[in-house]
Order: C-alpha cells, then sequence, then structure tokens
C-alpha cells in the first residue's frame, strides 16, 4: 500500500490488508447489495414494522443463508466470511442480519449439526435456497435466561410425539415453514422439527415492539402437537443441543453488531463535519472530537476483536467462552456508540431519516438476546473463576 | 461458442483520482481498483449469451498486476477462464496501440464474439470497441442495448440520439454495448469460492507476438501535455422559494446553459 493514501477514518488500523481476496470480495459483494436493495427502503420497514420477506430469494442467492455451512447447497465460506457478511447486512440493519442468523446459525445449523441424513436432505437445499424459512424456539414466556428449566413438553407415544408449551420471542415465527423446537423429554432437552401447518402448532406475531421493527417476531404454541418418530434431532441431547446453536449465531451478533456500530459512527461523524454551529463545524469543538475519537478506539477494538475470534474459529480453536467475550463486549460497545453518535446528531438524532436511532432501538434487543450482558458476565466470570454465580 | 468479455480495472469513480507527476499517467495504485462499470453490463451479457447458447465466456484485462481483483470479480460473476495480459512494456499505452495488443490476444485465443462496454470511465476515449474491430477485419455493433444470437447472425439494437437501430452480421464480430442494457448479477458466494479455481492466463507482450517497440508511453500517438487539478467545487446557490421559486431555478438552470 502506498505510504501517502489518506489514513481511512472508518478502517482506521487497515484491517482490510488483513483480509483475503475471496473474503473482502464477499465482503463487497453483501455490501453492494444491501446498498441497492435494502438502505434506500430500510427506514420505510422499520417505520410500518415490515420485515421484507420478498428478498429471501435474493439473500438465498448469493449464498447467504447457511453460507458457513459446507454440502447440501451451501457455500461453504470460512468463518471470517461469515462474520464480515454478518458486519454488511447490520450495517444496514439487525433485523435483517437476525433473518440471516436465525436461518443460517439456529435453524440450519442444528440439522447440519445434529440431525439425520435424510432431515439434512430434506431441509438444507431448500433453506439455503431461500424456499423454506426456519425458526428457533428456546426461549418461553417463563424462562429466557435459564432455558433448562423449560416447560414445553414431548411426551412418547408409541414411536410418535406428542409436544405441548408456548415459546415465545421467536425471530421469523410467523413466516417461518420450519420450526427447530426445543422440548424437555423423559431424556433430558431435545431438538424436533415442526412443519408449518403441522396440526396444533400454531405462531402469532408480537405487536408494538420498538427494536427490530423490520423483523418478525412472534409466539409458538404448541397444543397437543403429533410428531411422528423422525422429526427429532438423534444426535443431541441435553442443553448441549440449543447451546451449540447459540455459539454460532453469537459469533455472527459479535461480527454484525460492528457493523452498526460503523453506521452510527459514520453518520456522526458526517455530521460532525457538516453541521455548523456557533459559526464552525460541530466537529471542531474538542467534546465532540472526544466522542469521535472515543467511537473511533471503540470501533477499532470491536474491529480487531472480531476478526481475531474470527481467525480463531477458523483454525478450530474457538471455544464458547471466547464468543462470550465477543458478544458480551461487541453489542455493549456498539450501543454506546450508538448512543453518543445520537448525541452528535442533536434532534436529527431521532428520527429515520438517518440511521442512528433506528441501530440504537435495534441494539437493545441484540443486546439481550443471544444470552443477555449480564449472562456473558457470569459465563465469563464462571470461566475466570471456576465458581458458578447463576444461582 | 467462443465469448470474449473485455474487463478493464478503473480507479473507483467515487474516489479522488490522480495523475502522476512523473510521467501524466493516471495514478493506479494509491485508489481502489474496481471493474469499469459499463463492462458490468458487458459480463453479463456474455453470461447470459452463454446461457442461451452454451460456450464459454473468457475474460480478457489488459492492465498492471492490481488488475487481477477485477479478473477475479468477473470470474465470480460466472466467466469461465480468462487472459491477463500484464507487462510493464504495456505502461501508458494510448487506445491505439491498446487495440494493437489486445488484438493480437484475441487472434490467439480466439472468438465467435467479444463484447465489451461502450467506453472506460478513466480515460473515456470510447474507441476501443471500433478499433478492436477494425484491426481484426470484422463486423463492429456499437452502443448495443439489446443483443440477440441466431446460429451464426448476431442481432443488435443500437442506440441513438432518436431512438434505435436494428443492427445485424455474421459472427465472428465485436460489440461494445450501454448501460441499462441488462441488470448485472452479483457474485454468489459459490462463485467466488469457484473463482480460484478457474484458470487465469498471465501473458506478457512477447508471449501475444506483441511487438514491444509498438506498445508503451514513448511510443503513444497520443500524449498528456499538462493537467491542473480540478478547482474546488463551488458553493452552491440556494433559491428561496417567495412564489417564484420555480421560475429563480429555470433562469438558473438556463444561466448555465442546462436549459
Ligand atoms: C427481538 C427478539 C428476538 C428474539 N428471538 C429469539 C429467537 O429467535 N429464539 C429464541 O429462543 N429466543 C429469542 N429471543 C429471546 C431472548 O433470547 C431472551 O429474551 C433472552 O434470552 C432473555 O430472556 P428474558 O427476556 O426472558 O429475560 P430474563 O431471563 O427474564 O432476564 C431479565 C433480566 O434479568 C437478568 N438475569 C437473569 N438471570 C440472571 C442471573 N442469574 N444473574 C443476573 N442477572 C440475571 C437478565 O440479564 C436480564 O437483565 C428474542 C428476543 C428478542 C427481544
Amino acid at each position: 500500500m502506498a505510504p501517502d493514501r489518506k489514513l481511512d477514518p472508518v478502517d482506521f488500523l487497515n484491517l482490510d490488508a488483513q483480509l483475503g481476496d475471496e473474503e473482502r470480495l464477499i465482503r463487497d459483494t453483501v455490501c453492494t447489495f444491501v446498498a441497492d436493495k435494502v438502505t434506500p427502503h430500510i427506514a420505510d420497514w422499520f417505520e410500518h414494522g415490515r420485515f421484507p420477506v420478498e428478498l429471501a430469494g435474493e439473500v438465498a442467492q448469493l449464498g447467504l443463508l447457511g453460507m458457513h455451512l459446507r454440502g447440501y447447497g451451501c457455500a461453504g465460506t470460512n468463518a471470517v466470511s461469515y462474520g464480515l457478511a454478518c458486519t454488511e447486512l447490520e450495517a444496514a440493519d439487525s433485523g435483517l442480519r437476525s433473518f440471516v442468523s436465525v436461518q443460517g446459525s439456529l435453524a440450519m445449523f442444528p440439522i447440519w449439526k445434529h440431525g439425520s441424513e435424510e432431515q439434512k436432505a430434506e431441509w438444507l437445499p431448500r433453506m439455503a435456497a431461500g424456499e423454506v424459512i426456519g425458526c428457533f424456539g428456546l426461549t418461553e414466556p417463563d424462562h429466557g435466561s435459564d432455558p433448562a428449566d423449560m416447560r414445553t413438553y414431548a411426551k412418547r407415544d408409541g414411536s410418535d410425539w406428542i409436544l405441548n408449551g408456548t415459546k415465545m420471542w421467536i425471530t421469523n415465527g410467523s413466516i417461518a415453514d420450519l420450526a427447530v423446537v426445543w422440548a424437555q423429554t423423559d431424556e433430558g432437552i431435545r431438538g424436533f422439527l415442526v412443519p408449518r401447518g403441522t396440526p396444533g402448532f400454531s405462531a402469532h406475531d408480537i405487536e408494538q415492539k420498538l427494536s427490530l421493527r423490520a423483523s418478525v417476531t412472534s409466539e409458538l404454541v404448541l397444543d397437543d402437537v403429533r410428531l411422528p418418530a423422525d422429526a427429532v434431532l438423534p444426535e443431541v441431547a441435553g442443553l448441549r443441543g440449543p447451546l451449540s446453536c447459540l455459539s454460532e449465531a453469537r459469533f455472527g451478533i459479535l461480527w454484525g453488531a460492528v457493523g452498526a456500530a460503523r453506521t452510527c459512527y459514520e453518520a456522526a461523524l458526517e455530521y460532525a463535519t457538516t453541521r455548523v454551529q456557533f459559526g464552525k463545524p460541530i466537529g471542531a469543538f474538542q467534546l465532540t472530537q472526544e466522542k469521535l475519537a472515543w467511537m473511533l478506539v471503540e470501533l477499532g477494538k470491536a474491529q480487531l476483536l472480531a476478526l481475531h475470534l474470527g481467525r480463531l474459529k477458523d483454525s478450530g480453536g474457538l471455544r464458547p467462552q471466547q464468543v462470550s467475550f465477543g458478544k458480551m463486549n461487541n453489542v455493549r460497545i456498539a450501543l454506546d456508540i450508538a448512543r453518543q453518535a445520537r448525541t452528535i446528531l442533536g434532534a436529527n438524532g431521532v428520527t429515520l431519516e438517518y440511521p442512528v436511532i433506528r441501530h440504537m432501538n435495534n441494539l437493545e434487543s441484540v443486546l439481550t438476546y443471544e444470552g443477555t450482558q449480564e449472562i456473558h458476565t457470569l459465563v465469563l466470570g464462571e470461566a475466570i473463576t471456576g465458581l458458578s454465580a447463576y444461582r | 461458442m467462443n465469448i470474449v468479455v473485455c474487463v478493464k480495472q478503473v480507479p473507483d469513480t467515487w474516489a479522488e483520482r490522480k495523475l502522476r507527476s512523473e510521467d501524466k499517467t493516471l495514478d493506479r495504485e494509491s485508489v481502489d481498483g474496481v471493474i469499469n462499470e459499463l463492462d458490468e453490463y458487458a459480463i453479463e451479457e456474455s453470461l447470459r449469451i452463454k446461457e442461451a447458447h452454451d460456450g464459454e465466456v473468457t475474460v480478457l484485462t489488459m492492465g498492471p498486476e492490481k488488475a487481477a481483483e477485477s479478473i477475479r470479480k468477473a470470474l465470480s460473476m460466472g466467466a469461465d477462464k480468462a487472459v491477463h495480459l500484464v507487462d510493464d512494456a504495456l505502461h501508458g499505452s494510448d487506445v491505439l496501440q491498446t487495440s494493437y495488443a489486445m488484438a493480437q490476444v484475441l487472434r490467439k485465443i480466439g472468438f465467435d464474439v467479444v463484447i465489451l462496454g461502450s467506453e472506460s470511465t478513466d480515460a473515456r476515449m470510447g474507441a476501443l470497441a471500433a478499433m478492436l474491430a477494425e484491426r481484426l477485419g470484422v463486423a463492429q455493433l456499437s452502443l448495443a442495448n439489446k443483443v440477440e444470437i441466431d446460429g451464426g447472425t448476431i442481432r443488435t439494437q443500437r442506440v441513438a440520439d432518436y431512438g434505435f437501430d436494428r443492427v445485424e452480421a455474421s459472427l465472428p464480430a465485436v460489440v461494445s454495448v450501454v448501460e441499462k442494457i441488462n441488470e448485472p448479477r452479483y457474485p454468489s458466494f459459490k462463485g467466488i469460492m469457484a473463482a480460484k479455481k478457474k484458470p487465469v492466463d498471465k501473458l506478457g507482450v512477447a508471449d501475444a507476438d506483441i511487438d514491444a517497440a509498438k506498445v508503451g508511453l514513448t511510443g503513444a500517438a497520443t500524449e498528456v501535455v499538462d493537467f491542473v487539478a480540478a478547482p474546488p467545487r463551488e458553493k452552491g446557490t440556494i433559491v428561496k422559494d417567495e412564489g417564484d421559486g420555480g421560475q429563480k431555478v429555470a433562469e438558473f438552470l438556463a444561466s448555465k446553459k442546462f436549459i
């Protein structure tokens, strides 16, 4: 790289140089796609609480769905590429990234990892193609952070299973063709594949949500749902099943949050250099510069962390506790950056004309789902002290 | 069908572009390179022809090492292989020399149809297609916004001020395409993963029977004598609408000879 090249205010540490050609091309492709198809409409979708389900086909055509899985019509990229794609998606909106995370890491991954050959062949190619949309039902109205204690129960009836219970806060719930539902059984927690239209199974959207408005969140009701023996994921029992999926999804989130933060920082930087008060751009005031410099440093650290964890994952050495480290830091910092950016935009910061408050509101969900800040703190606490503080 | 699509890497249109003071050529190193926008339409059109008629799409790029990025992208979109003409001797070639060098390569690799964008966003000569056709002794179908191939015949629609012409020729031929002829596809991730396994044939001038004396800055028929930096953009004019806003805007446009 030529030494006289200007410092990039966004990629200040020149992390671009750490990426391979393929990784860069994947990132740039998602970035262009999002600029063409999402950014021009996202404020509208958010305002009207609409998820653009019609984009699923195009998102699939790029290869975004289950992109880091191998075989069954999936692209089979490395983990860093998956992360970069999440960053670009979430730079547009956390809702879009949530859709892709849920499909790839929470619905396809459990089938890919814990499913039978028949289940994989039946579902994965159609899910990669966006023809079948999936969701992941773990959380219940009374069991969020503590899913081990869930109430949804699957009882044997001959070779069939009968499921009863309610799942809450389920992303993609009402648009899903296939729900991966986790339920208590006599053998511990197991995963079940519940197709849309199965008698006794229904989904209802959660209304009046002020975060992730361009994403569908639903309640799933299972009322004596009868499933055949081959609906259960055969290869896993216990909380390990859902947790293995969450670790995959959290990996995408810790990259995604970087995208949301980047968009807020860019908006603030642009605003600070053009908005004039007291006769000069507000970016010329020391207080504003302090905010911008703080954002720059925290954004850079989050980018470095994401890339480091991505490289660890690609070399096979990433531990779930390290994913907690990344999810906890990057989402918290992204939310702080969004809030700081909001102040720089003044009154404009509260409108959908600028992306900041939308990201800020979205990040409140991202902070809570996939393990709250508190829970990840306890994961780290346990990892370093050997003492569990959950109960 | 043997389809060759010419792809040029140009400096990102959004970046600040500079000429190098030492030899008054474009500084291609300090800015990001992208595929010339019109060439993206050419790539898409070549892929559509391949999909409709079977055959193979070869990317032909003349440019520095860095242009390999653009070749990669074209291969990711679905082209089958590439020829990269890269040699220090080519630096600073003008359009006449470029057409000579590329025609030499095209003779060597053979083609049924050569597709390219009607101009590049850096030099904006818009003459390469005509020169290639002339040197190769084949028909040129310029400014196409529609291309159809039927056996050994190619038919295009050529855009003109008054509408369009229907043009027909027999293959082999050279076609230049305009914007909006199609909607270029995004590279798919599978395409991106497959691209690195596709063959890229790197040729120097000697490999392509190009006479080094006939290319490059010193022998160019055109010369950049001098250049000045573009003046900074002037402050915009704000028109206050006091009932006569429309008229004021019209007067402003007229004063700038836009209307
Ligand atoms: C938009 C959205 C989409 C979602 N999508 C999905 C989905 O697709 N699938 C799915 O299964 N779930 C989904 N969720 C649910 C999400 O995972 C849960 O909300 C999350 O796990 C927290 O559970 P809870 O809301 O019940 O909060 P609770 O667990 O009740 O926690 C409330 C508060 O108490 C704190 N707390 C709890 N236990 C402790 C402790 N031991 N020590 C200290 N503090 C503690 C929490 O950190 C939190 O601050 C989604 C949520 C949202 C908002």
